[in-house]
């Protein structure tokens, strides 16, 4: 059957400025180089200026609409506390949060990582090459900034 | 199955407009910055391409009208409300038509995540006479420019590309063709006098002509046009079908075996995409040009479903043309013509579900970013307890508290108009208070000749217009403009000195303030010219704080290179 059952559906959201949409190209990226069909869909604009931010992630064998229906993402990847209450409404029942506190901040070289490092924590529960993130990371990123957020990434998937 | 990604790319919609543009040979890319549509001619302009920003979308199109005429292909890229600037050229390049391929896109924002309205731009098609795609994804973003420009030459019209805000800004895969072939041949002036200039007498025929080209068009779209049926999942059971042109009648219910009631959905554009979702047992007729359109199509494709529905974004655009055809179709419920569909709304629309929707937790709205140079003189604004006729930008956000410091925002350029207005009508103790705001960008855009009218029209209590100049079009994401003296690729060019404008027009009063370096200034400028029954400019001049850097480095550039 074609459609959602063989889809991945992931939300990222946070505050501008906190790189929601870094976060979610580099996982759109990720499922891209595996060959998936992929579909990342954002909003630019008026709701950058330090409001909340949101972008969808969705991959499988074939997808359609480019938004996660509510109530349906399997992850949700929040980069700012306040805005987990404003998020929650796209998880699924069962479907898995991840927040800022399941990273240690204090050991990220660069703190403004936290995003890679969340996106880390979300590549334990994927089925996504190792070598792809890493891969989409560098791609994503000027080569200064490489190293931190590897280091970022590392922190997130092995705790 | 994965698949092999070495002729496979992630690309927004605008960007697939982009490689397109390139791999046609588009020689001039021109706009106005406007979300969603801004980051066509960037991507454009990095790939290789010519893109250049104009001063608005009117100005943009006719020079792409000029380009075309030349022989040349040439892409105009806009938001919706830009098409309303742009709307006068627009509705006459359809009669003298075009000779190189010219695209005009217009880029829509069903649910206005960033826009004052959200307009339906297929009404322009049909009532400019221009023929309209309406791509669905990146994939058909990069095939329907390459097929606007087929038609476009073919016919020698112009075409409208009506992408919308999830189009532009949804990342999908894309598929490049490569090399596309070149025009006929090099751009060279060729003499038609009656053809390309629209007194009467030549005009009344280019009607006539392009009623004519309109009719061949919706012919070849009916027959070979971008439209698509695809078969639900009840026909893969039941039965295969043959293809568009021979669609198997599917009883209806309670006949031939008790069958359930066969659905088919009528849509175009992103709503395809969440249609195919919702309703995977539906059979789809996909429209890809919306107008001219395939109007046979539609009606030998409800005729092959028990209950025909009609799930489009926005206006009843689809809906009205079918049913002014006799077409016996359904429409969504009224509440769903407001804001964005999406794959639960489209669920909804399907079940005939007209309950009250769930109200989504309110996220954090935007805000003028701290330090922001516009603050400073908001707060002036506010404790002045001015009349503000507010415009478009950032700056608009100096409505929400604390500043609370904007009474009208209507469109680019309204706030000197709005503001002249108020100042004729009201009492003269209320008029002394109205000031006009009005960003750089936005004033290069549509508010110089609302200063025209300020010299020409003035009030008797004076007027005051602020021009915010943070040297940038920050809303849309740091483009430059006329008045930055840069080009689209941050090159220098030459420079429109607003203050040198506002003196040469007869402004007696120009003052120029840095809010940020002198934050007392503005509200004394302010107050000394609310004091006088005068005309005044001031120019609140600071860097945006998100561009001062990239801004700085340009400037040294630009300096160094002299």
């Amino acid at each position: 059957m074609p459609g959602a059952s063989a889809v991945v559906n992931v939300v990222v959201a946070g505050l501008g400025g906190q790189g929601v949409l870094k976060a979610s190209s580099i996982l759109a990226d990720t499922a891209f180089r595996a060959g998936l069909d992929v579909k990342k869909s954002e909003i630019h604009g008026m709701s950058q200026r330090g409001g909340s931010v949101s972008s969808d992630v969705r991959f499988g064998e074939r997808v359609f609409s480019p938004m996660v229906p509510a109530g349906e993402a399997d992850y949700l990847v929040v980069l700012a506390p306040s805005q987990v209450e404003v998020a929650r409404p796209v998880l699924k029942a069962g479907g898995i949060l991840i927040h800022p506190g399941l990273v240690d901040e204090t050991r990220l070289a660069n703190k403004r990582s936290l995003n890679v490092a969340l996106l880390g924590v979300l590549a334990r529960h994927l089925d996504l090459a190792e070598n792809l993130w890493h891969a989409a990371i560098r791609a994503a990123l000027p080569e200064k900034l490489h190293a931190a957020n590897l280091q970022a990434f590392a922190i997130g998937r092995n705790p | 199955m994965p698949q092999d990604n070495s002729d496979r790319r992630l690309a927004s919609g605008n960007e697939a407009v982009a490689q397109a543009a390139l791999d046609a040979g588009v020689a001039l890319g021109t706009g106005y910055p406007g979300t969603p549509s801004t980051e066509i001619l960037e991507a454009f302009d990095a790939l290789g391409g010519r893109a250049q920003w104009a001063p608005n979308e009117k100005v943009a199109l006719e020079v792409g009208i000029g380009a075309a005429f030349a022989g040349a292909r040439a892409l105009v890229t806009m938001k919706h409300v830009g098409l309303n600037v742009a709307a006068d050229p627009l509705f006459t390049v359809a009669y003298t038509g075009v000779t190189g391929g010219l695209v005009v896109v217009s880029a829509d924002d069903p649910g206005m995540a960033s826009s004052q309205n959200e307009q339906d731009n297929r009404r322009f098609a049909l009532a400019a006479g221009v023929p309209m795609l309406e791509p669905s994804d990146s994939q058909e973003a990069y095939d329907f420019t390459l097929l606007a420009i087929q038609i476009s030459e073919r016919w020698r019209i112009p075409v409208l590309l009506r992408m919308t805000t999830r189009v532009c800004h949804s990342a999908t895969v894309v598929q490049t063709k490569g090399h596309f072939a070149p025009p006929a041949q090099p751009p060279t002036f060729v003499r038609d006098v009656p053809g390309r200039v629209m007194i009467p007498a030549y005009a009344r025929p280019a009607h006539h002509r392009l009623r004519a080209k309109l009719t061949e068009i919706a012919a070849w779209n009916e027959t070979d046009g971008p439209t698509q049926v695809v078969d639900g999942e009840d026909d893969l059971t039941w039965e295969p079908s043959k293809g568009s042109q021979t669609l198997p009648r599917w009883s209806a219910a309670g006949e031939g075996g008790g069958l359930p009631t066969r659905l088919g959905i009528i849509t175009s554009g992103i709503s395809y995409e969440h249609v195919r979702e919702a309703a995977p047992r539906a059979r789809v007729l996909k429209i890809g040009l919306s107008y001219p359109l395939p109007i046979e199509a539609m009606r030998r494709f409800a005729a092959s479903v028990d209950r025909c529905l009609v799930v489009e974004e926005g206006d009843p655009y689809l809906y009205e043309a079918a049913r002014t055809a006799g077409i016996v179709v359904e429409q969504k419920p009224a509440m769903y013509r407001f804001g964005e569909l999406n794959v639960g709304r489209v669920r909804r629309i399907v079940a005939g579900d007209v309950s009250p929707e769930p109200a989504l937790p309110a996220g954090k709205p935007p805000e003028l970013c701290p330090g922001c140079p516009h603050r400073n003189v908001f707060e002036a604004l506010r404790d002045l307890n001015c009349i503000v006729a507010g415009d478009i930008g950032c700056y608009t956000l100096g409505v929400l508290p604390p500043f609370s410091a904007m009474d009208t925002c209507v469109c680019m350029g309204a706030a000197i108009g709005v503001g002249l207005g108020l100042r004729h009508a009201l009492p003269p103790e209320q008029a002394r208070k109205v000031v006009s705001v009005i960003g750089d960008s936005t004033f290069v855009h549509s508010g110089i000749t609302g200063l025209v009218e300020m010299v020409y029209n003035p009030p008797a209590t004076g007027h005051v217009l602020v021009i915010l100049d943070n040297g940038t079009t920050a809303m849309t994401g740091m483009q430059e403009h006329p008045g930055t003296g840069r080009r689209l690729d941050h090159e220098p060019t030459g420079r429109v000195v607003f203050e040198d404008l506002a003196r040469t027009l007869g402004i007696k009063n120009v003052l120029t303030v840095d809010p940020i370096a002198d934050s007392e200034a503005i509200t004394r400028v302010l107050r000394e010219a609310l004091g006088r029954d005068e005309l005044s400019v001031i120019i609140a001049r600071r860097p945006c704080l998100l561009a001062a850097g990239a801004i700085k480095i340009r400037e040294k550039k630009a300096n160094a290179g002299r």
